[in-house]
């Protein structure tokens, strides 16, 4: 197959494994392919790697190793969270999550709404995806099983005030989870100055392949695992380790706290400059969350009176690669939750696209995306009957 | 992502008659920016022969939303605009070489607003401009009808809710409406399922005009003294003798077509006629 330049702006839904990473990975496949359990040398010898592992991980999170659990991906560790605390509260039937998080906690509280007779608030956000820390104090009582708020939000980007809410989970004696899959690596975490209980990490967002995720227990609180079987992880989550993923995770995470710095200054100027480009060359934007705190990396820009998918074809027959909000590209029919709860206008939220960066994008894909994109926004608008743009003539 | 055709992809880059008619003699408008797709259809008509000399489009909307609109006006351009409105959006479906299940709801905006613009040209008003007037909404988030639905049902033969909502959108908003989707759907095969006439044995044929006769006829019948009974069923014929004040009854031929034979065609079969011994 020809390989054709691609244009990688769809970090937030996956990322490119590091070099660095597949080739620390690469022993742990046919030479150290031991189980860790195993009582011989050969087997016993590849645990010392996961432990390397787990404490770069830790670092990361500015956590203590003994603190993190290995799990498949990021869904596999908010599910642990939040069955974890309601099975040690069985008692309590009240969760506190947002309106706008990822389906991994949403869809979780979703079926404990509707089948398992739990109360789910759902804190609504503003305009700009913000959330208000006062409805959740409101929200809390003595019924609160868990607090689940994301760290970063992965449509827009927009990020969450979770230590302060931490703070008021604990001083109200409920835990605190968050799912920081998308802003691990992007903004700094430091688990051990702060209150939150329980944090969802995923590998194949921070350049780690996919198939490997976190989850971080506070040291102390109860616990109850969610995969039942052998004692692996201290009998936290059972299942033989994936060693040569949690090797590869280690060697992402190191990586990524040596990027912080980076993603800070580099990352989000690729970012600025897009939107600013954006906002100069085409008519009827909006940034949205452009407002609010937002991750350095992610840019989610609505472009009025077209429609998403449309947009996303024609950026991707240019080998650009982006997401997008709408309805048609789900497969559902409904415009994001996200941009609905932020009450987008729906000429805008159907046009929504997110473009999501990464320390290996350049300066040339961003100028490449703005060479190509004013051209395909005004075909479309020129299609469509909501858009004054004239018709060509003949 | 879905897997489009070539063809419509072919139609999605290169779309056919993009843009408006002016002084157009037809438009068709459906749709709207909260469904998240819609479809604006002018066309030019020949007087007298009503052949559609030319279509153009101008549509909000995904891929398979615009290469639907562009194939279209390929294909109504050159008919008449009673043959137009026959196309069925499985008819703009294979002109592309098939959709995605998900997305045929795209071709069946494309008939929509066809029809919409026959409306337009023929000076019928509609309520709405989803043509859906005066019809029982159904699915509220999407204003669908029940008409929209049952049009659906029938021309391509769905059975399920899913199927549905992939052709109509109805019940892929908040879902509360798929209870009665599935209501609509079992009613309509139900009534479907009920024996065709011909395909019945003798004695089930014999058996069904006795209940029809004894539970719809006689009772009028019955009023002046009279009644019918099934004397013998040839093929579609059916012969039946006047008993009662009927026998004899110079009217009793009036009886026979107005009631008995309306009653059986109307519940059993149109093909059957019925004479008196």
């Amino acid at each position: 197959m020809k390989k054709e330049k691609i244009v990688y702006l769809d970090n937030n839904a996956t990322t490119k494994v590091a070099l660095e990473v597949a080739r620390e990975m690469k022993p742990f496949f046919t030479d150290l392919y031991g189980n860790p359990s195993s009582m011989h040398y050969f087997g016993g010898k590849v645990q010392k790697y996961s432990d390397i592992a787990r404490s770069k991980v830790a670092n990361l999170l500015g956590a203590k190793p003994e603190e993190i659990i290995f799990t498949s991906c990021g869904t596999e560790s908010d599910s642990t969270a939040i069955f974890s605390a309601i099975k040690i509260n069985p008692q309590k039937k009240h969760i506190i999550t947002t309106s706008v998080e990822h389906p991994g906690v949403l869809n979780v509280c979703r079926y404990l709404e509707s089948s398992k007779g739990y109360k789910i608030t759902y804190l609504k956000v503003d305009t700009e995806g913000r959330i208000s820390l006062d409805e959740l104090k409101n929200a809390i009582n003595e019924h609160t099983a868990i607090i689940s708020i994301m760290w970063a939000n992965n449509e827009t980007g927009v990020v969450f005030p979770v230590e302060e809410a931490a703070k008021i989970a604990k001083s109200r004696n409920v835990l605190f989870h968050t799912d920081a899959v998308q802003a691990a690596g992007k903004i700094p975490i430091d688990l051990k100055n702060s209150k939150i209980d329980m944090l969802s990490i995923s590998g194949h967002k921070i350049h780690a392949p996919k198939g490997i995720g976190v989850l971080y227990v506070r040291k102390g609180i109860m616990f109850s695992p969610f995969l039942l079987g052998g004692h692996q992880e201290k009998g936290r989550r059972a299942g033989t380790e994936n060693v040569p993923y949690i090797v590869g995770l280690g060697r992402a995470a190191e990586l990524a706290e040596k990027n912080l710095k980076k993603e800070n200054s580099y990352v989000k100027k690729l970012r600025d400059k897009l939107e600013q480009g954006v906002l100069k060359t085409i008519e009827n934007v909006r940034i949205n969350g452009g407002r609010a705190e937002r991750l350095p990396n992610t840019s989610n820009i609505s472009f009025e009176y077209v429609e998403g998918e449309s947009i996303l074809m024609f950026l991707s027959e240019k080998g650009i690669c982006a997401s997008s909000g709408s309805a048609c590209t789900s497969g559902s029919l409904d415009p994001s939750h996200v941009l609905l709860s932020m009450r987008v206008p729906l000429t805008f939220a159907h046009g929504s696209i997110r473009f999501s960066f990464s320390v290996y994008n350049t300066e040339e894909d961003v100028d490449f995306v703005l060479k190509e994109l004013p051209a395909i926004i005004k075909k479309l608008r020129v299609i469509s009957p909501f858009s004054d743009a004239k018709s060509p003539s003949g | 992502m879905w897997d489009y055709t070539k063809k419509v992809f072919d139609h999605f880059k290169n779309p056919r008659n993009v843009g408006e008619i002016e002084n157009p003699d037809a438009i068709g408008e459906i749709g709207n920016l909260v469904c998240g797709d819609a479809l604006k259809l002018t066309l030019k008509i020949e007087k007298g022969t009503e052949k559609i000399l030319d279509a153009k489009f101008k549509t909000f909307g995904c891929v398979s939303a615009i290469a639907s609109s562009s194939a279209l006006t390929e294909i109504i351009k050159g008919k008449t605009l009673k043959e137009a409105v026959k196309i069925t959006n499985n008819e703009i479906a294979e002109y592309l070489g098939g959709l995605p299940n998900e997305k045929m709801h795209c071709s069946v905006m494309g008939t929509e607003a066809l029809q919409a613009a026959e409306k337009n040209y023929r000076g019928i008003k509609t309520e709405n401009p989803a043509g859906n007037s005066a019809e029982k909404i159904i699915c509220k988030c999407f204003n669908v009808s029940e008409l929209k639905i049952l049009n659906a049902i029938k021309s391509n033969n769905l059975k399920t809710v899913e199927d549905i909502t992939n052709y109509t959108k109805a019940g892929g908003g908040c879902g509360k409406c798929k209870g009665e989707i599935e209501k609509i759907i079992k009613d309509y095969w139900g009534k479907k399922e009920k024996k065709q006439f011909s395909s019945m044995t003798v004695v089930e044929k014999i058996k069904h005009i006795e209940d029809v006769l004894s539970e719809k006829v006689n009772p009028k019948l019955k009023k002046d003294g009279g009644w019918v009974e099934l004397v013998d069923l040839d093929n579609s014929i059916v012969k039946v003798k006047f008993m009662g004040v009927c026998s004899g009854c110079p009217s009793s031929g009036q009886t026979l077509k107005n009631i008995v034979e309306k009653e059986l065609k109307e519940k059993i079969d149109e093909n059957l006629s019925v004479q008196a011994e």
